[in-house]
């Protein structure tokens, strides 16, 4: 496409030009006056109606009463206006974050706004392009509220939650009052693990799918000791953790030493993605088993480790990999 | 914005909101139940509670078979209860009873909101029935609660935080406030209607009836209801001269006085007046009826009032708002110098037959008496000697009432009287008209000026005498002077049958009284009177004599722009932004971003001064001074010389541009 179609294209999508709050240099994104729109909601236009009704009726029957009421709530009707907007005004982004998740699942975005004018705001929800419902919470004066996102991921790699709307309706849900904001936030999606079962690296009798740098000592029982986060539920001693003085693992000889290579050229699938996702599935299932494993790519290789930080590691690279031509 | 409004229906009230909804919602209904039919408050009871049982107990809301045969009995119990009538208190009663039955399938927060305004509609509806302090006062009630409901629903936590929902609605009511009365004062107003009224919407007002019938004005006695309000410009005329002239009636059918309508083609009567004009201005209670109540003998007309031939002043709309207007009578006159043969022949009709005793009576005063004085004054000794009592509850009449009354009973009140003492001066051959009205009234010391109640209703006679034109002859004062002198409360002596406020034991309660209807005399004149016209008299007195609606319309739009820009400074001034010390600190950091340098979202201020002194090294000392004064100044005592101080430092930090 050429540079003016492009621009013309860019420029149709009218929700480019309303006003977004962005980061700067010091705060996250603040909603300051320029940036909050406000309108009747469904039920304000209805108020309307209702008050230009009960003012006809107040000229017709000469009801000096309805005057007072008509005007009364119409009065509040403006009066609503100032505070729902003033419930949205100088609210900071203050941070916005989310783990990572495989593809296929919920990513939760947690959105946390800072109060920094002193008085309590009531229900204030945010949702972003591509959130499932907005979400709301309430924020007390200086203090900071947290709203969680739910939003569905379908491919690997960096997702982008989209503008986020932050809106309110508070006090009367006769108007509202809404801002976009530009958060620098961004999801990591891990792919899709493969279907469990259908082929395991560290299942032994099934040779070719990962290899062996020396034979697990599975044999050698040497003892029991405390339950470490990491070890596999398969090696619980159950009958020692009954007594109940703590959660038992059992403990063989020469488990150190094992660990399995992951290897790309040792996957199969109809294409790129599948072999990936076959991957993953064996990185989760080397975590689970608690054994050391490493990880070949075609452009990268992470050397064999255990732990949390190893196995989101291996899956991130996974998740950004770019596939051989 | 279809997510959010996906996201703000579905979510279903909670109890709290419930329990908002229908507490306000009795508080609307208070303001009707006393004007809704038995049958519709039974209804409204047992739908409160059962919407009640439905929230308490977990009941599923009635579902369409229940809810559509509901809907339709009530209507047509509607229209049976009124006979069809669409008027003011069907309306009322079927908005309330759909209210009711909206409340009933009520589920998300939509449906509530949607019964919240019907509800403020409803409100605004009891002003229909009356518009007294108590029930302005009344209304403050379900408004805010209505408010508060409001409030609770746009929260959609389930903790419930009653209190805070109550003061946020009082602070939005009082913030409007300001508003609404710049609103009430400045807002063009327009004379109503714009459409048709309900016929039954005036069928509770009280005054005098466009016919006499023996027993209308000992009725109308019975009621203490103000029926206008006056303030004399100067000292008020004597008690005896205080006939507040109403309907005149020149037409007796045997039964009722009345104004035919050949009455309005007679030629107009003369008036001439002697000595000081009374000026007064005249408060009057809407009554439904065209009349003008004007003290007798107005010499000026009204503002926009009609006059009949025979001086009856009239409005030309019945007057069905409470209007004001300037009076100007002069107590000594003479009406009508000359008859018309044309007048004089209608003036002397009566019917063809009936009440042969008391045209036997009036052909022999004829016969004996040649002077039309002498015979006005023989029936008038007739009544002050001969046993005549003035009572509020004469016995019932036969078909010849007035023979009935005048050999018979001989009890009456001031109809009755008038009306027999007109019939006998026809007969007799002397032109005489029956004209209703009222006669005295309390002057209210408080406000000083004078309250005439619908107690003080009467009914008198002119009679036209060769050379002095129509005489004015009061045949009640024959038979109880003081009725005229003290007013009814001395005259009639059971007492205990009048309406409290026109007895005159109780001297405490009267004095209470008085101050009451001081206040309520000035709600009524600035508050419920506050039309068009007093609009116009208010700004006059600011700008000027002609305040055309153009300018109005630029000083309304003026003041409440002016209003609103206050209480828009007031609530949305950003309190963040106003910590001095960080303006300050912004300043530096402006000066050191020239420099190329920008502080790290998380790069707190210690570590940007380091940064910054390896970086500029010339500048090493002024920032280390500067950061330090910041700290000290952010995370000590602050004092304005140090802010002083360190505004100075800054002042003083020379940046070259990159």
């Amino acid at each position: 496409m050429s540079r003016p179609a492009a621009f013309i294209k860019s420029s149709l999508n009218w929700k480019r030009w309303l006003r977004t709050a962005r980061a700067d240099a010091r705060r996250g994104p603040v909603l300051t006056t320029r940036h909050i729109y406000i309108l009747p909601t469904r039920a304000g236009t209805l108020y309307g109606t209702i008050i230009i009704a009960m003012l006809l009726g107040s000229i017709n029957y000469s009801l000096s009463l309805g005057f007072v009421l008509t005007f009364l709530l119409a009065a509040l009707g403006i009066v609503c206006m100032l505070h729902t907007w003033r419930n949205l005004a100088w609210l900071e982004i203050s941070h916005c974050q989310a783990s990572p998740v495989f593809a296929g699942e919920n990513a939760a975005l947690e959105i946390r706004l800072q109060e920094s004018s002193g008085r309590m705001r009531h229900a204030i929800y945010a949702y972003c392009e591509a959130s499932l419902q907005p979400q709301s919470t309430d924020i007390p004066p200086r203090q900071s509220g947290t709203i969680t996102l739910a939003y569905p991921t379908t491919r690997r790699g960096w997702s982008e939650p989209g503008r986020l709307t932050l809106f309110t309706v508070f006090p009367l849900g006769l108007l509202q009052a809404w801002s976009y904001a530009d958060t620098d936030c961004r999801v990591l999606v891990y792919p899709r693990p493969a279907a469990s079962g259908s082929s395991s690296a560290s299942s032994t009798d099934q040779a070719g799918k990962g290899s062996r740098d020396s034979l697990l000592g599975d044999q050698d029982f040497a003892g029991l000791r405390h339950y470490r986060p990491g070890d596999s539920p398969r090696r619980i001693d159950w009958k020692a953790s009954s007594r109940e003085q703590g959660m038992y693992s059992k403990h063989f000889q020469g488990e150190p030493v094992s660990s399995v290579w992951l290897d790309w050229h040792e996957t199969k699938g109809a294409d790129g993605e599948e072999r990936i996702c076959q991957l993953v599935r064996w990185i989760l299932e080397a975590h689970q088993g608690g054994g050391r494993y490493g990880l070949r790519l075609p452009h990268l290789t992470l050397a064999a480790d255990r732990g949390e930080a190893h196995y989101h590691r291996c899956l991130q690279a996974l998740a950004l990999m770019e596939l051989p031509a | 914005m279809s997510v959010t409004r996906h996201a703000l229906r579905n979510f279903t009230p909670q109890r709290r909101d419930v329990i908002w909804l229908l507490l306000s919602l009795l508080a609307v209904w208070g303001l009707h139940i006393a004007h809704l039919p038995l049958w519709i408050n039974g209804l409204m009871a047992l739908i409160f509670g059962w919407r009640w049982l439905i929230e308490s107990r977990g009941w599923s809301l009635p579902r369409m078979p229940v809810l559509l045969p509901l809907t339709l009995l009530g209507i047509a119990g509607i229209v049976a209860s009124f006979d069809g009538l669409f008027g003011r208190d069907a309306s009322v009663a079927l908005l309330t009873l759909m209210l009711g039955l909206k409340l009933l399938e009520s589920r998300t927060s939509r449906d509530f909101m949607l019964v919240i305004f019907i509800a403020y509609f409803l409100t605004v509806n009891a002003f229909l029935f009356g518009q007294s302090m108590l029930v302005a006062a009344g209304m403050l009630i379900p408004v805010t609660g209505l408010t508060a409901a409001l409030i609770g629903l746009q929260k959609p936590q389930a903790d419930a935080n009653h209190g805070m929902q109550l003061r946020l609605a009082l602070t939005l009511l009082g913030q409007a406030i300001p508003l609404m009365l710049v609103l009430f004062v400045l807002f063009p107003r327009l004379p109503g209607p714009l459409w048709g009224v309900p016929k039954d919407s005036y069928k509770s007002m009280t005054g005098l009836s466009d016919r006499m019938r023996l027993g209308d004005i000992s009725e109308l006695s019975l009621s203490g209801a103000t029926a206008f309000r006056v303030s004399f410009a100067g000292a008020p005329p004597k008690a005896s001269q205080l006939y507040w002239r109403g309907p005149v009636f020149g037409f007796f059918d045997g039964r009722e006085w009345l104004a035919d309508a050949r009455a309005a083609y007679l030629p107009r009567e003369s008036l001439s007046v002697r000595g000081e004009a009374v000026r007064y201005n005249l408060t009057l209670e809407p009554h439904n009826q065209p009349w003008m109540l004007v003290l007798d003998m107005p010499s000026q007309l009204p503002e926009g009032a009609l006059a009949s031939p025979d001086l009856q002043i009239l409005a030309r709309e019945p007057v069905r708002t409470r209007i004001r207007y300037e009076g100007v009578s002069h107590t000594d006159y003479t009406l009508a110098s000359q008859l018309s043969p044309v007048a004089e022949r209608y003036l002397l009709q009566l019917p063809q037959q009936g009440n042969p005793k008391a045209r036997a009576l009036a052909e022999q005063w004829r016969a004996q008496l040649t002077d039309h004085q002498a015979i006005v004054d023989a029936a008038l000794r007739m009544f002050r000697q001969q046993n005549f009592y003035y009572t509020l509850t004469p016995p019932p009449l036969g078909t010849n009432s007035i023979d009935d009354f005048l050999f018979n009973s001989r009890r009456g009140f001031c109809e009755h009287y008038a009306g027999s003492f007109a019939f006998l001066m026809r007969a007799a051959g002397i032109p005489a008209r029956v004209v209703t009205g009222y006669q005295g009234g309390e002057l209210n010391p408080v406000g000083q000026y004078l309250i005439v109640r619908q107690s003080d209703a009467h009914a008198w006679t002119e009679v036209w005498l060769p050379n002095r034109g129509w005489v004015r002859v009061d045949p009640t004062a024959a038979v109880s002077p003081s009725r005229i002198e003290a007013g009814i409360a001395s005259a009639i002596s059971e007492t205990a049958s009048l309406p409290l406020l026109a007895r005159r034991d109780y001297p405490l309660l009267r004095k209470l009284y008085l101050n009451w209807d001081a206040v309520n005399n000035s709600w009524n004149q600035w508050v419920l009177g506050y039309n068009q016209q007093k609009q116009a008299e208010l700004l006059s007195r600011f700008f000027g004599a002609s305040f055309p609606l153009s300018l109005l319309t630029a000083l309304f739009i003026a003041v409440t722009a002016l209003v609103l820009g206050v209480i828009s400074w007031i609530l949305l001034r950003d309190k963040t932004a106003r910590d001095p010390l960080q303006r300050i600190y912004a300043r530096f950091l402006r000066k050191m971003a020239r420099a190329g340098l920008q502080q790290a979202p998380q790069e707190g201020a210690q570590d940007f001064s380091h940064r910054a002194q390896d970086q500029l090294p010339m500048q090493a000392a002024k920032i280390a001074a500067i950061t330090s004064l910041y700290l000290q100044l952010r995370y000590g005592r602050p004092s304005a010389a140090s802010l002083h101080a360190l505004k100075r430092e800054i002042k003083k930090l020379g940046i070259k541009k990159l």
